[in-house]
């Protein structure tokens, strides 16, 4: 990858963060939190993207983030209050946001109508804005002024690049004679940090150009003589005298990277420092740092230093990387006092600085794959640390010996660094929460229902191969809660409830699980409509006895969907059932209860990672088999009186007065060709895919165990009835049965011999 | 033995020979990882009989192919002095169990002859050629088709 494209996909990878900061931010304003604090980091968010966009020349995004940005200038400004129709409007604004920094990424286009409809609907909000005193001493001269916000194209090399700047239009109509030129006293002084930071004072310059005329001079008295002068020490002061017709803030958005980093004022004219004691260069003259830089050289008569010099200088050659300007902000801010008339943003600008600060967090990425490879290795210094422990005690050392205790803290310190390991790839599932609002408030429009989504726990974590698939399944289960929970409006006010209806999505661990729950306060779940949809579509029978319980759960059948009409939204011919199925994939397992006229809650109950397991020890045929603890409902050893012999070769056991069907494992893998007795072995009584109960036949129960999986398919291929492998602790290789597969076998069993008879037939 | 130089016949190779029952087998040593001793696998169900298992290599679940089996002489019955030859096949890695490794050996390629027009199927399926040494027969096994076929198993 090139250097360039290197730090493009930084950019993008900086840009989700951006994204979900915005996104989090704006949330926030709409629960009331509009302090500037909250206001800032939005605009943050914002303008970072636009800034580094810029970089890349990503033109749509420049062009709706700085729509974007504009607006949200203006709340930050207090010259639009940030109301939950403001709130709202910039919520699909983010989402558009986003779309446009993923089609940048992915190289695709966003819907045109939608960017600029939201771009008008940005618009509109800016030019509704009753105008507050923007430029105060020279509004309040002027009473009774109307303001027609025009589209004036003033050559001013800016407006041309977005489009339109619909603010300084309106200040512009302020000026019946022409626009509200003002020369502003820029005094830079940047400190080593800025150069260190590869940031640049050519490219501040040139931005400043954008915005109006320039006439830069140079303090270069602080120079030392080259013998003496540290390359990477800041000697230079610039002044810049600036003739625009922005404002203040706009100027003190170019230095927006650099905050903190330089000394900086910038003064109206009237307060202007008096340039008398800096010496002025090169006057009218458009800036030219290489021609400083050889002036330099030629005054002193040296060699290798000024080449130091050049480069540290050198023009605008690299495009300037995304800077991590919240981050690098420090806290020191100096804004010349006294201030100039339009004060806003520099007053927000000391806190903001601050807040950045604290939210520094120290993060590296890493790849992966590493991280992939170190997990792997820690799996098998712990299988070998048992491996280990197993020999030392078969050798008969006593427990209290110097070796075994040794070994106990090897124990420790190994589960210790396996814990630590296995945190490495944990990350909190707010990057999966953090999807939701956006999918209900489309939801919530095309079904015509008020929908407000709380969110809790999103800092719970879980391993990022859980995290990765637990998007599909959350997504399609708040689909439901609000196409087939929720209410209408009207129907809600009718059962005297609120008119808005609330989904609850909410995280938290529960004995070494992730818990995960979905509720509405909708109708509940209709449960004489589902049980007779059951019965058309002949899932259960007409007269079967059903407990509410039971009811509720048909909807994980397959086949299974409520909707009367099938729905956009919905009802894509996928239902619960592979909602269910995903789960267990995941080794999870998913409930509902409901409460008619209150509500549903589903509730998914996750391993935290998917590279260890609980499994069950067990044996057959002096084999060591794992089974998932996930699927085993409970084990108990049959009675002779509860195996009934069904047909030829085959048998059920009564559990609690229901007949179901019984597998003997170790014939079902070929380890053996009698059958087990059921009586001498143990039963696990284990659900499949579907909800298809059936007992497993084993000869005993070793125990209870955490495993770490191995993949057959690796070196081997895929096993019918196997889901993986694992390695015990004593260096052997085990088999971990699937159960969903051990369970449909003996349907497909069925299906062979139905077939054969067919054949014969 | 004479040393071995490359000539216009052909690249100069090394390959490994091992011992199963009375005749004598080579691989490239290039498709060698290592070699170790026998220790017992874990059987997989529903696998074919030249399929004994699985072992733990060092984290990694390593499939164990009964290489006489395989090639349609007596299955092996293993112990401790049996060898397991770890090879890299395309892009996995599996295990020949073998009776004994016997050499490295220097050949170039036009030594190799073709394999003779004999009537086991078996033979034409897995030796690629065999080779003449001091007297010695060798048959240069063609590890890709050692492993079951997927497609064939799957039908």
């Amino acid at each position: 990858m090139d250097p360039l494209e290197a730090i493009k996909v930084t950019f993008f990878q900086e840009c989700e963060e951006q994204l979900s900061e915005l996104e989090s931010g704006l949330l926030a304003m709409e629960q009331g939190e509009t302090d500037s604090e909250t206001v800032n980091a939005v605009f943050r968010a914002v303008h970072s993207i636009k800034g580094g966009a810029g970089a890349f020349s990503l033109e749509p995004l420049v062009r709706f983030a700085h729509v974007f940005e504009t607006t949200l200038d203006d709340v930050r400004g207090g010259k639009l209050a940030p109301d939950n129709n403001v709130v709202k409007v910039m919520l699909r604004a983010a989402d558009v946001l986003a779309d446009h920094v993923r089609a940048a990424r992915d190289g695709g286009v966003v819907e045109e109508a939608r960017s600029q409809a939201l771009a008008a609907a940005l618009e509109a909000l800016n030019g509704e804005a009753p105008l507050a005193p923007v430029v105060s001493a020279e509004l309040d001269d002027m009473p009774g002024l109307e303001f027609t916000p025009l589209t004036v194209s003033e050559d001013d090399g800016f407006g041309d690049d977005f489009g339109f700047t619909p603010l300084a239009a309106g200040i512009i109509s302020l000026e019946p004679e022409g626009p509200a030129l003002r020369t502003w006293t820029v005094l830079l002084r940047p400190k080593n940090a800025l150069y260190a930071k590869a940031n640049e004072t050519g490219l501040l310059l040139r931005e400043l150009k954008r915005l109006g005329d320039l006439q830069v001079s140079i303090d270069r008295s602080e120079l030392p003589g080259l013998a003496e002068m540290d390359a990477e020490h800041a000697y230079l002061t610039w002044t810049i005298l600036l003739t625009t017709d922005r404002s203040q803030s706009d100027i003190q958005d170019v230095f927006e990277f650099v905050d903190g980093d330089c000394d900086l004022s910038i003064t109206a004219e009237d307060f202007a420092v008096s340039p008398a004691e800096i010496g002025v260069l090169g006057g009218d003259e458009p800036f030219d740092v290489m021609a400083l830089i050889q002036q330099a050289q030629a005054e002193v008569q040296a060699a290798p230093a000024p080449v130091i010099m050049a480069q540290a200088f050198a023009g605008p050659a690299s495009p300037p990387a995304p800077a991590p300007a919240p981050l690098a902000a420090a806290p020191a801010v100096s804004v010349s006092s006294p201030p100039p008339s339009p004060v806003a943003a520099a007053a927000a600008v000391a806190p903001d600085a601050a807040h950045g600060a604290a939210a520094q967090q120290a993060t590296i990425r890493v790849d992966l794959d590493r991280v992939d490879r170190l997990i792997d290795l820690v799996g098998e210094l712990v299988i070998n640390q048992a491996m280990l422990a197993q020999r030392v005690t078969e050798s008969g050392v006593p427990r209290s010996s110097n070796i075994a205790m040794g070994l106990d803290d090897l124990e420790h310190l190994t589960r210790e660094i396996q814990d630590s390991v296995m945190a490495i790839r944990a990350q909190p599932v707010k990057s999966v929460f953090q999807r939701m609002p956006r999918l209900v408030r489309e939801v919530a429009a095309m079904t015509g229902k008020q929908v407000r989504l709380v969110t809790e726990g999103e800092g719970t974590e879980v391993d990022k191969t859980v995290i990765e698939r637990l998007t599909d399944p959350i997504t399609h289960m708040i689909r439901n809660a609000i196409d087939h929970g929720l209410e209408r409006p009207e129907v809600r006010v009718a059962a005297g409830k609120g008119p808005e209806g609330t989904v609850r999505l909410s995280a938290v661990h529960r004995s070494g699980r992730i818990v995960i729950e979905v509720s509405d306060d909708g109708k509940g779940i209709d449960r004489p409509r589902v049980r007779q949809i059951a019965i058309d579509k002949g899932l259960i029978e007409v007269d079967s006895n059903l407990s509410d319980e039971d009811v509720d759960n048909l909807i994980f059948m397959p086949g299974f969907s409520t909707a009367s009409s099938v729905s956009d939204i919905s009802g894509r011919g996928v239902g619960m059932d592979v909602v269910k199925r995903s789960i267990q994939g995941l080794g999870g397992r998913i409930a509902i209860t409901s409460r008619p006229g209150q509500g549903s809650t589903f509730t998914l109950s996750l391993p935290l990672t998917l590279a260890v397991l609980d499994g069950m020890v067990v044996s057959v045929c002096d084999h060591t088999l794992v089974a998932p603890l996930t699927a085993i409902i409970e084990s108990l050893q049959p009675k002779a009186q509860d195996v009934r012999a069904i047909g030829p070769d085959a048998y059920v056991i009564a559990i609690r007065d229901t007949y179901t069907p019984l597998i003997d494992v170790g014939a079902m893998l070929g380890y053996r060709t009698t059958p087990l007795d059921p009586t001498k072995g143990v039963a696990l009584l284990v659900e499949g895919e579907g909800g298809a109960r059936a007992a497993l036949m084993v000869d005993a129960i070793q125990g209870q165990r955490q495993v770490v999986i191995k993949s057959l398919e690796a070196n081997y291929r895929q096993v019918e009835g196997i889901a993986a492998a694992t390695i015990l602790g004593d260096g052997r290789v085990a088999l971990i049965l699937d159960v969903d597969n051990v369970v449909a076998a003996r349907r497909r069993e069925k299906a062979r011999s139905d077939a054969k008879l067919a054949t014969v037939g | 033995m004479t040393p071995v130089t490359p000539t216009s016949n052909g690249a100069v190779r090394e390959l490994i020979s091992f011992q199963i029952g009375a005749q004598e087998f080579c691989v490239d040593i290039m498709s060698v990882r290592e070699i170790r001793g026998w220790t017992p696998a874990t059987p997989l169900p529903r696998t074919p009989v030249f399929v004994r298992g699985v072992i733990n290599l060092r984290g990694a679940v390593l499939p164990i192919v009964d290489l006489g089996s395989r090639l349609g002489l007596q299955m092996t019955e293993p112990t401790e002095r049996h060898v397991i030859i770890v090879t890299r096949i395309e892009d996995q890695l599996v295990g020949l169990l073998v009776d004994a490794v016997c050499d490295i050996i220097t050949v170039r390629d036009d030594q190799i002859q073709s394999t003779p027009d004999v009537a086991s199927d078996l033979v034409q399926q897995f030796v690629k050629g065999i080779l003449s040494m001091e007297g010695r027969m060798i048959s240069l096994i063609y590890l890709e088709r050692i492993l079951p076929d997927r497609e064939a198993e799957a039908a």
